[in-house]
């Protein structure tokens, strides 16, 4: 026994380094081989964990490309958590800082689609409320009231027309050809279902979706939604909200 | 803009939002069976679970897509290798095309 932990991480995500010493097989001989094989299927299974975790990236720069990338991001990042479906949530960041892949300036905003599907679908359940609860209230009473949106409930705000580029990745085979109009767009990932489903937010959708997640009152997020957006559009904003099954009750001024 | 005219224009896209969705609501999504391509039913638990585009056949009976109900009766499915035609279905899964 005494193989230094530190030193066993160390080797087991670096080829170049030497086998820690002190590691035996159950007959006590040098076990070098056993951990070149165990290496390898560490670094081998976190890749294959990362390509079904960025199925848009993975897709975008092909899956040769993206193996490569994975293999310095492992190593760069490795799991925090056993809790492997949430891996990679350093991917955005990681992919912003590789030079050689800044002609494809939008690719960490693709990374954070597919991150914000993933955290939508393990997120809690929630019961959406009646639409009708939204005009139950006078419009004075709705304007000082909290919003309460569901745990599965995420946005992703980019500079590119990221959800028309991420459905191009992921499903359009046929419109591959086509660039999608150059505007700035907002997604809502919301759960209504079984799965997370993905909605474009016209301008200033994120910060009104939000404000409302920090807290912040129905008047307070719309201050703010129209200060980002002058042309602010209230109501393709609930209509999202409601058809992504995200507003789960209205909260009142007096109430908790 | 004055506070009245304020209030009429959230009462007016507070209404707007709830008639769009009522209209959308009736053509809501269910789950279809017997129309995913091979591995591509919908999925995004991503890695360490069982489902990620597990479907390893064409129009696989028994792997299910989210669609509108209208789709799902008419999507144009190529007919079977021998010949019968392929419909999808949201009541159940069906008993074709299943992975030997």
């Amino acid at each position: 026994m005494g193989v230094d932990q530190t030193a066993f991480t160390a080797a087991m995500l670096d080829p170049g380094m030497k086998v820690p010493a002190g590691l035996t097989d159950p007959e006590g001989r040098n076990a070098g081989k056993r951990f070149n094989v165990y290496r390898n299927n560490v670094v081998l299974s976190l890749t294959e964990a990362l390509i079904t975790a960025f199925p848009s990236v993975c897709r975008r720069v092909g899956e040769g490309h993206f193996r490569a990338l994975a293999g310095q991001f492992l190593r760069r990042h490795p799991p925090k958590s056993p809790l492997i479906m949430f891996y990679g949530d350093e991917m955005p960041d990681f992919l912003a800082g590789i030079d050689s892949l800044s002609s494809v300036g939008y690719l960490p905003d693709l990374a954070r689609i597919d991150l914000a599907r993933r955290q939508s679908y393990h997120a809690a359940d929630a019961r959406a409320t009646d639409p009708g609860a939204l005009q139950a209230l006078t419009t004075e009473a709705l304007m000082e009231a909290r919003i309460g949106i569901a745990p599965a409930t995420r946005v992703v705000s980019s500079p590119w027309p990221i959800l028309s580029l991420w459905r191009q990745v992921m499903e359009g085979a046929e419109e591959a050809g086509t660039v999608p109009e150059a505007r700035a767009e907002d997604v809502l990932i919301a759960r209504p279902e079984h799965d997370p489903v993905l909605i474009g937010l016209p301008p200033g959708g994120a910060v009104f979706v939000t404000g409302l997640q920090a807290g912040q009152s129905f008047a307070g997020a719309l201050d703010a939604a129209t200060g980002a957006a002058a042309g602010f559009d209230l109501a393709a904003t609930l209509g999202a909200l409601l058809s992504g099954g995200a507003i789960t009750k209205i909260i009142g001024k007096d109430e908790g | 803009m004055s506070n009245h005219a304020k209030t009429l224009a959230i009462a007016g896209a507070v209404a707007a939002a709830l008639t769009a969705h009522a209209a959308a609501a009736q053509d809501g999504q269910v789950k279809c069976y017997g129309i995913s391509l091979a591995g591509a039913n919908d999925c995004a638990a991503g890695p360490g679970t069982t489902c990620a585009g597990t479907s390893t056949v064409d129009y696989q009976g028994n792997a299910w897509t989210l669609v509108s109900q209208e789709e799902c009766e008419t999507a144009a499915l190529p007919d079977t290798a021998d010949g019968h035609p392929r419909r999808g279905s949201v009541a159940f899964s069906i008993n074709r095309d299943l992975p030997s």
